[in-house]
């Protein structure tokens, strides 16, 4: 069956006014919808680790554009075509503004990563009230709890699902005593009151916790700083919170007791990780790879989700009609094929995106979760993060 | 002619496996397993290419068609002989392919290229290639010789070709992550498993509509870890195989009421299957536990499981 004609010129007349300034311009199709991206460069990045420079430039925006080539490679049987629009937006710069900005020139679909507070604010803008915004960058679980709107859809996973499902792998493997290691920022703070919130629902235990308050390199300087604070009675893990990346890679091997490090170092639990081949994985790594060059991140794997998931929802409808899209993305039959085995969709009463989480140390994916033997009543992805009945959103 | 040189060489042949035999391709450890069906064992194991996956039969048995996708090609294997006798120009990355019934044309899904591959298997030269969707997988050629499909596993579409003039004719999304798709043999029906969707499709040749969605319920097993990939049609038309993948059964349909009529319990994450040429017997693969079942199509039960390599993926069974 072909799209109705009528679908298709009321479709076409309401992208004909959209102003297609897109990085990759695309031929005129019967029917274009344009995806746009919007990105805020934080103002003091934290220097990378040397084995992983250079640091990315790009990261959350080649996702996208990989999206959008795929949802094109789709459209051109359906006559559909999707462009790509990117606006990177410096330090403090005015989300809001710039989604207003988008809307007016006729955008619906907005890819961010923005800091949470700042996404937050732009969102609750009344001009943003017709634009779905997919958060690719913001793992808060404030966004999908007090601060929720109708308008945003979470495809990074959040802080609780990514520490419920490191519970679940460790708690299946018996290691329940961990001794917690937390940075200093507000993020490591949110992601240690994530892992506390996990060990009581799964029923591991912390024995210790531990600030990390060196701020020098101790790289160079290592003189057992890490042997000093693991020693600490017993414990089966360590388990660190350092999201910046600041000293969670120096406890590995160094801890005063032979145990495994997980959380934000050592053992992670990720959407996406540079060694996951299962489920033609492979096919988009390497189709990333071709594209942006380097290895995909879980912030890349977030914003193909968002592009791909307008585009999914447009060839199931064969429409580019931007409001049957946005309510067929957030209906419960929506499916999502995101090479993980099963089909995904998000959840009703926060707009995050139900999705298996992968644990994996730096060269090996070991499990994916959720895992066997965590039921729930309706689906085992709703095992991680906020459930139905004890989230705080109240979608406006 | 070929049938007698194909004869004679037969008789040549110092292997034992005279009688039917079957090929089993193992996808990680670069071989072939020969199986002799009289004994169901494995009698020889051949090297070939790098990461053999789908192979199948010219008409007359004589030759082995082998998709070494990490080689970039599909290998031709001498059944007589077992040995590689050369190599046809695949397209990047061949996964699985179909003969067309003329037994000359091959249609091959290039995974990595988003095209398909139509090779001539006398002059060993493409004949065409012919773009579709992301991900290229299942291949079938209708009966009549005049039609081939494509199932695009990241586009989730069937793509309807000209088989003569190697056009794209039309394309039909489908459920998630179609894998296999096979057509009847009267070329009305075309089935097609979608491995993320976890259903079998019916889809009807002459509108290219999808007219009907097959679910599966295994008591145990979550319905999204039932991943649906080969499918096998009995001769009469009767009975339809579906391999459930990390379920680990095998499924029976009915193919007039369209209902599950039994699940039998193979090995784990079964792929792909053939029956032998008395269609007594249907094969399976299953790549985790390394081996294939043996399943007595009369009766449908599992009778026998024989080990072979590491992940076997493809199966084709010899007169």
């Amino acid at each position: 069956m072909r799209p109705t004609r009528l679908a298709v010129i009321v479709a076409a007349l309401l992208a004909a006014w959209t102003a297609p300034a897109s990085a990759d311009p695309i031929p005129a199709a019967a029917s274009e919808l344009t995806i746009a991206w919007l990105g805020m460069r934080p103002a003091d990045p934290p220097e990378p680790a040397f084995i992983d420079r250079p640091a990315p430039t790009d990261e959350g925006l080649a996702g996208l554009r990989l999206a959008v080539s795929d949802d094109n490679a789709s459209g051109r049987f359906m006559h559909q075509s999707f462009g790509l629009e990117a606006e990177w937006l410096p330090p403090g710069g005015d989300a809001a503004a710039a989604l207003r900005r988008l809307a007016a020139a006729g955008v619906r679909f907005v890819v961010a990563d923005l800091p949470a507070a700042v996404l937050a604010k732009a969102a609750a803008d009344p001009a943003a009230a017709a634009v779905t915004i997919f958060n690719a960058g913001a793992p808060d679980d404030v966004l999908r709890n007090r601060d929720c709107r109708a308008n945003v859809l979470h495809t990074l996973p959040s802080r609780a699902m990514l520490a419920d499902a490191l519970a679940q792998y460790l708690v299946k493997k018996t290691w329940t005593r961990w001794l917690l290691v937390t940075g200093p920022t507000a993020g490591d703070q949110a992601y240690a009151a994530a892992i506390r919130h996990a060990a009581a629902k799964f029923g591991a235990r912390l024995v210790g916790e531990k600030s990390w308050t060196y701020t020098r390199d101790s790289r160079h300087t290592a003189t057992g700083e890490v042997a000093a604070l693991t020693q600490d009675g017993d414990y089966d893990v360590v388990v660190v919170a350092d999201e910046a990346g600041d000293f969670g890679d120096l406890v590995p091997y160094d801890t005063w007791l032979p145990r495994p490090v997980a959380g934000t170092q050592g053992l992670v639990s990720a959407a996406w990780h540079p060694a996951y081949s299962a489920w033609a994985a492979a096919q988009l790594q390497e189709r990333f790879r071709g594209q942006a060059h380097r290895a995909m991140t879980a912030k890349d794997y977030a914003a193909w989700e968002g592009g791909r998931a307008v585009g999914e929802a447009a060839m199931r409808l064969r429409s580019t009609d931007p409001v049957s899209i946005a309510r067929a993305i957030r209906s419960d039959d929506f499916a999502l094929p995101a090479y993980k085995g099963r089909t995904l969709s998000f959840r009703s009463w926060d707009g995050q995106l139900r999705q298996p989480i992968l644990i994996a140390w730096a060269r090996n994916v070991v499990s994916v979760a959720p895992e066997d033997g965590f039921l729930h009543p309706v689906t085992d992805l709703d095992t991680l993060g906020t459930d139905k009945g004890e989230s705080k959103c109240v979608l406006h | 002619m070929r049938l007698a040189l194909t004869a004679a060489a037969l008789i040549l042949s110092s292997l034992p496996a005279l009688a039917q035999t079957a090929y089993v391709s193992n996808e990680k450890d670069n071989t072939i397993s020969v199986i002799d069906i009289k004994t169901l064992a494995v009698v020889k194991t051949v090297k070939v290419g790098r990461r053999p996956r789908g192979i199948l039969l010219s008409p007359d048995g004589s030759k082995l068609y082998i998709c070494a996708s990490d080689s970039d090609a599909i290998q031709v294997m001498d059944t007589a002989t077992l040995a590689i006798t050369h190599n046809l120009p695949s397209g990047e990355d061949p996964e699985q392919f179909a003969l067309a019934p003329d037994g000359r044309h091959l249609f091959v899904a290039n995974e990595n290229d988003a095209t398909v591959t139509i090779i001539d298997t006398q002059t060993r030269q493409v004949a065409g290639q012919v773009d579709v969707g992301i991900e290229p997988e299942g291949m079938a050629v209708s009966p009549d010789g005049k039609l081939a499909v494509n199932t695009s596993e990241t586009t989730n579409m069937v793509h309807w070709m000209d088989a003569v003039h190697l056009t794209l004719i039309d394309s039909t999304p489908v459920a998630p992550r179609p894998r296999y798709a096979i057509f009847e043999r009267d070329g009305k029906r075309l089935w097609v498993t979608s491995e993320v969707g976890g259903v079998l499709q019916v889809l009807d040749v002459a509108s290219h509509r999808v007219f009907d969605t097959i679910h599966f319920e295994i008591p145990g097993v979550p319905r999204d870890k039932i991943n649906p990939v080969g499918i096998r049609l009995t001769r009469d038309g009767k009975l339809v195989f579906v391999a459930l993948g990390p379920a680990n059964h095998v499924a029976v349909v009915d193919a007039h009421t369209l209902k599950v009529i039994k699940y039998l319990l193979v090995g784990r994450r079964v792929w792909q299957m053939a029956f032998t040429p008395d269609l007594s017997l249907l094969l399976t693969t299953n790549g985790v536990s390394g081996d294939v079942s043996v399943i007595d199509v009369a009766r449908l039960e599992v009778i026998k499981s024989i080990p072979v390599g590491r992940y076997p993926w493809g199966v084709a069974v010899r007169p």
